[in-house]
């Protein structure tokens, strides 16, 4: 496959940015999304120009670290996969391919198609977490979950962080992600006791670090690589309008 | 509880939400009272006379009147809060439209803006004839009729093509808001989940189109009545 990558590049997060227009020839269909961006990369090192910076790590669907926004989706036009996991098939020979970061306040380009979203760090920092106290590790078995509470807790526990939800909402909400950590919890035992502080101060750092608020499009439902539910983002909703009504 | 509903963005959801279900318990009660005027006018004009400038109905009329103020003003701030955290004038040079997502759920504030102008030609052409002309204590408005013969000023605007027209495009846009804004509603409040969210849509879809479908014809029969239809002797008056 031959190719023409438009590509945003950028000098560093002050710098203005702009797009680059690449040529890659010879692209076996069967080469991962990324695999292509590594092709290129060595191209560009051989004639002695700097090699695009772009987020990864895993390559195999599991840590979230891939970030690109390919011909206007979130992680490339598939479904239910990341970056790493989109092959060239998906493409024509001969296609002209756009590649940008997410876009969003919260998420500010690095350099070229790396953000920086240690803003879901600093979420889950305030309130993602069981507080317990030290001691013996309980059997697992000691606390009985009914099956149904720990499944829709596992498929909310399922989110990777990646940041599609928020790439991809029109108004860089960070809903999605944010109920996904909070249903996760809320369903268990052990996480319902804390369940109304963690709603509260997780909501709150996620309005601080300046994502927007959810208009229930259902983009980001859409876009996420592991299909997480609105139906936690109604979860959060009813857990924070619960905890703020009973202060 | 602190200032939540004003601070939040969860609470400022809610706040559109309240207000929202509030607008549509009220266009639920205008469409059921414009269909008695289909049915029978006099029984519309007792109505208009029974919500004539009296202490409640003028009451109801500045809550209701807060209630679009407080819709607006909460869409206006979160819609501008909303394109700063999208990046500001740093967009996306290629966007698509994703297959599940609505038309509609993009465009509510778009949806909203065209909504607030046809309400201001409305206010003009019904509320100022009527309401307020008794308010300021004449006994009859520009176009000759007593405030309370609701009946007649709708013969009068509906006679008129243009404004069928205008106001059939008008019942679209709110069509378009309701069928997102009604489900979302209960979303934003935390009633759904999985199950119910099809069934919400469901009821979102039926009930905007029977209450814009009441509105409509209203619109309809009185414009058909204006150029001689009698409806085969079912609408006789």
């Amino acid at each position: 496959m031959n190719l023409t990558l438009k590509i945003w590049r950028q000098k560093d997060a002050k710098s203005k940015g702009g797009f680059e227009t690449f040529k890659v020839e010879d692209v076996s269909p069967d080469t991962s999304f990324l695999e292509m961006l590594d092709i290129l990369n060595n191209d560009l090192i051989h004639e002695g120009k700097e090699p695009i910076v772009f987020d990864h790590d895993c390559r195999e669907g599991i840590c979230g670290m891939c970030s690109l926004h390919i011909n206007g989706f979130a992680h490339g036009p598939d479904t239910e996969i990341t970056t790493c996991q989109l092959h060239m098939r998906k493409f024509k020979d001969g296609d002209t391919i756009t590649i940008e970061p997410w876009r969003s306040s919260a998420f500010p380009v690095i350099k070229d198609l790396a953000v920086d979203r240690s803003a879901f760090d600093k979420i889950l920092q305030a309130g993602g977490f069981v507080s317990v106290n030290t001691g013996g590790v309980p059997d697992a078995n000691s606390i009985p979950i009914p099956k149904k509470d720990a499944d829709e807790s596992m498929d909310a526990a399922a989110c990777i962080g990646c940041g599609a939800c928020v790439a991809t909402c029109k108004n860089g909400s960070a809903m999605l992600f944010v109920a996904a950590r909070v249903s996760s919890l809320a369903k268990l035992p052990q996480g319902k006791v804390e369940g109304a502080r963690r709603a509260k101060a997780m909501v709150a750092k996620m309005d601080e670090l300046g994502f927007g608020s959810c208009t229930n499009t259902q983009a980001c439902e859409s876009q996420c690589p592991k299909l997480i539910s609105i139906s936690h983002i109604a979860r959060l909703n009813r857990e924070f309008l619960k905890a703020k009504f009973r202060d | 509880m602190g200032n939540f509903l004003t601070s939040s963005s969860i609470g400022k959801k809610f706040v559109m939400s309240i207000s929202g279900c509030f607008l549509l318990l009220f266009l639920i009660f205008h469409m059921v009272m414009n269909a008695t005027a289909v049915i029978s006018p006099e029984a519309y004009n007792v109505i208009c006379a029974f919500l004539g400038a009296n202490w409640y109905a003028v009451a109801g009329t500045a809550v209701l009147a807060l209630g679009v103020l407080v819709h607006f003003l909460y869409a206006l701030i979160l819609t501008f809060q909303n394109w700063k955290a999208r990046g500001g004038v740093k967009r996306y040079a290629v966007t698509k439209k994703e297959d599940s997502v609505s038309w509609s759920s993009k465009n509510m504030f778009v949806l909203g803006c065209i909504i607030v102008v046809g309400l201001i030609v409305h206010l003009y052409n019904f509320w100022y004839n009527m309401m307020f002309v008794e308010l300021v204590g004449q006994h009859q408005n520009a176009m000759g009729f007593a405030p309370t013969d609701g009946a007649s000023l709708i013969m009068y605007h509906f006679a008129s093509i243009v404004w069928v027209i205008v106001y059939l495009v008008w019942f679209v846009a709110i069509w378009f808001h309701l069928t997102h804004g009604m489900w979302s509603m209960m979303q934003t409040v935390g009633w759904n989940n999985k199950i119910w969210l099809k069934r919400l849509k469901v009821i979102a879809n039926v009930l905007s189109t029977l209450i814009m479908l009441g509105f409509a014809v209203t619109v309809i029969v009185y414009y058909l009545k204006s150029v001689g239809f009698d409806f085969f002797g079912l609408i006789s008056w």
